[in-house]
């Protein structure tokens, strides 16, 4: 009993880290079509650019803002120089996106080098609290899975609630309707590239305090990405967060209680999905 | 990026006969000309890569369906080398060589028939993520496996047999069983798309609402072209294991996937020799890359050059080359 609330936990704790990452990844398709491969990159790129902010201040906040910046700068100028320029060539978009991330991983590698590092977490968020049946359970991954859901929220209202948002999922429904309304499409694209880029970002640094910094964590929070929005559906936020939680939970049931086939779950669930809901749960037929 | 530009190749002038002879030639007397290093690390490595490129060459080509997994499937043949075959892990079955091959072949186009058989669900865009995610899934599975796979360590001590007679394991042999498998499979491919299969997967690829308004099974088309190009994949994919002479979840890893799609890119998607082209541009960059820029900057080297064909010449560098070849005539 207790080690299944434990995984339980632990798997609604990673699927709020997997949401942060995967929703920048399913607004950047839904709206723009654009499968940014280079998404893993970017969150690991931000944990390091974190880490080392934290390093010079000693401000984990700071760290935090960094890592959310830096990327969204980053996101910003990808699609202002590079993305927009091959626009509605799906194919090529992805491919360079995958040049990127190679480019990208080779410098962080050139920096940072190949060691694991571990972001020190504030001190108010340090140690455990005790809750019932599990006994004690660190407060830093439960305030995880608390941003999540504020930030979820937040980008929720933002989506439903503010102009912005209505053109950006107006765009999502139709962008050449919305082009033809006289809305600035490329300035709604660069919005929502960046505001997807600096979320992994700060979903780097988030989940480098918590978890740890490598390389090849790019990877692993890129398949995370790609199989939370192939079930939950690209471009929507309900779907993500759907997404994240399955592949979570999935995941940490399957380390808890059979390590050796724990990754087949996920795929059990990713092919199922695909066999009957081609489009995802929360996505509409292309 | 697979459009229009994937025509049936034709030969029609007799220069161009003439340069297909030329080539043929140098690549029968090349291993003797060549140091053992030059004919097996880069002649026959290159042959192999390309012919693991090629299966993907011509998904993408012919079917429009640019898979990432087709390292995985020539992974899983490997792997099954290892494991019906002898190891030095101990966990070999032992079995001869033929049928040890022949098992390899058959389960690990199981394996790309069922990869198709899941990815053909979607198209487009999402095939490349779905075929991603199965070709992360498939590494952290043999990582995390360690009664059938060994985990971590993979398996060593892969060794080529003894064909005929003839010890493969000597360099210039293993090129020319390279060479052989490696026009085989060219040859196959080129008949495939003048083939009527050829030119229905073709159509699907230009227009799949019309080919099935026509009455084809377009389905089931994609997922033969998916079973095809796994056999393509597990023939390159045993050569490799023997060239290495090992195995590992590594070689089966992020890295490695991207390189075939980056050798079938950077040669172009559109022609079948595109894959051999790409292959040894790239064999020639890895291994000559410390000339350039440091050794462990291959990466980034490599990642430059993706890139800039991608967003250059889509056709990768034989399309380049037409161009070229296109302007000059006009001047």
């Amino acid at each position: 009993m207790k080690l299944f609330i434990m995984t339980i936990l632990n798997g609604l704790t990673l699927a709020a880290l997997y949401f942060l990452v995967a929703s920048g990844f399913t607004l950047v398709f839904g709206l723009m079509r654009n499968v940014n491969l280079a998404h893993g990159s970017l969150y690991l790129l931000g944990a390091y650019i974190g880490f080392s902010i934290l390093e010079l201040s000693g401000s984990w906040i700071l760290g935090v803002a960094a890592g959310f910046l830096s990327m969204a700068i980053m996101g910003l100028l990808f699609q202002v120089f590079i993305f927009r320029r091959i626009e509605g060539q799906d194919l090529r978009q992805t491919m360079v996106s995958i040049g990127i991330s190679i480019i990208l991983a080779d410098l962080m590698l050139a920096i940072w080098g190949g060691t694991t590092y571990q972001l020190m977490i504030p001190d108010a968020l340090y140690g455990a609290v005790r809750l019932p049946v599990v006994g004690a359970y660190t407060i830093y991954r439960l305030f995880i899975l608390g941003a999540a859901v504020v930030i979820g929220l937040a980008l929720w209202l933002f989506l439903t609630r503010t102009q912005v948002g209505m053109k950006i999922r107006a765009g999502v429904d139709d962008k050449d309707m919305l082009a033809a309304t006289g809305v600035n499409v490329h300035r709604v694209f660069a919005i929502v590239f960046a505001i997807g880029a600096g979320l992994a970002g700060l979903a780097g640094v988030v989940g480098g305090s918590a978890l740890s910094i490598a390389p090849g964590e790019d990877v692993r929070y890129l398949l995370a990405s790609l199989v939370v929005v192939i079930v939950g559906g690209m471009g929507s936020l309900g779907g993500a967060a759907l997404g994240s939680l399955l592949i979570g939970l999935a995941e940490q049931f399957g380390l808890a209680y059979a390590p050796t086939y724990g990754v087949v779950y996920t795929f059990i669930i990713m092919v199922v999905t695909l066999a009957f809901r081609p489009q995802g749960f929360f996505g509409r037929k292309a | 990026m697979a459009g229009p530009s994937a025509q049936i190749p034709t030969v029609n002038s007799q220069a161009a006969g003439v340069g297909y002879i030329l080539l043929a030639l140098f690549l029968l007397i090349y291993p003797w000309i060549a140091s053992p290093f030059w004919a097996v690390q880069i002649g026959a490595q290159s042959l192999i890569l390309g012919v693991v490129a090629l299966s993907l060459a011509f998904l993408a080509g012919y079917g429009g369906m640019v898979s990432l997994a087709q390292l995985s499937v020539a992974g899983c043949s490997g792997y099954m080398v290892a494991i019906w075959g002898f190891n030095d892990a101990g966990m070999g079955l032992g079995w001869p060589w033929i049928p040890t091959v022949f098992m390899a072949i058959l389960i690990a186009v199981l394996f790309g028939t069922l990869i198709g058989a899941v990815s053909v669900r979607t198209a487009g865009i999402y095939t490349i993520m779905i075929t991603l995610a199965i070709s992360v899934g498939f590494h952290y599975y043999v990582r995390q496996n360690y009664p059938i796979f060994n985990g971590w360590n993979g398996f060593a001590g892969l060794k080529p047999p003894i064909i005929a007679g003839v010890n493969m394991r000597a360099p210039i042999p293993f090129y020319y069983l390279s060479l052989g498998v490696g026009a085989l499979a060219y040859a196959a491919t080129v008949y495939l798309g003048r083939s009527t299969f050829g030119l229905t997967l073709q159509g699907i690829r230009d227009n799949d609402r019309r080919m099935r308004a026509l009455g084809f099974n377009v389905t089931a088309h994609r997922i033969l072209a998916y079973s095809i190009a796994a056999l393509l994949a597990s023939v390159g994919g045993v050569l490799l294991v023997w060239l290495n002479g090992r195995i590992d979840p590594a070689s089966v890893g992020v890295g490695p996937t991207i390189n075939i799609l980056i050798i079938a890119v950077v040669g172009g998607l559109g022609r079948p020799i595109g894959a051999f082209v790409g292959a040894v541009l790239f064999i020639l960059l890895q291994n000559f890359a410390i000339d350039l820029i440091a050794r462990e900057r291959f990466n980034l080297l490599i990642g430059l050059v993706f890139l800039a064909i991608v967003l250059f010449s889509p056709d990768g560098l034989l399309g380049l080359w037409q161009k070229i070849k296109k302007s000059a005539g006009r001047s």
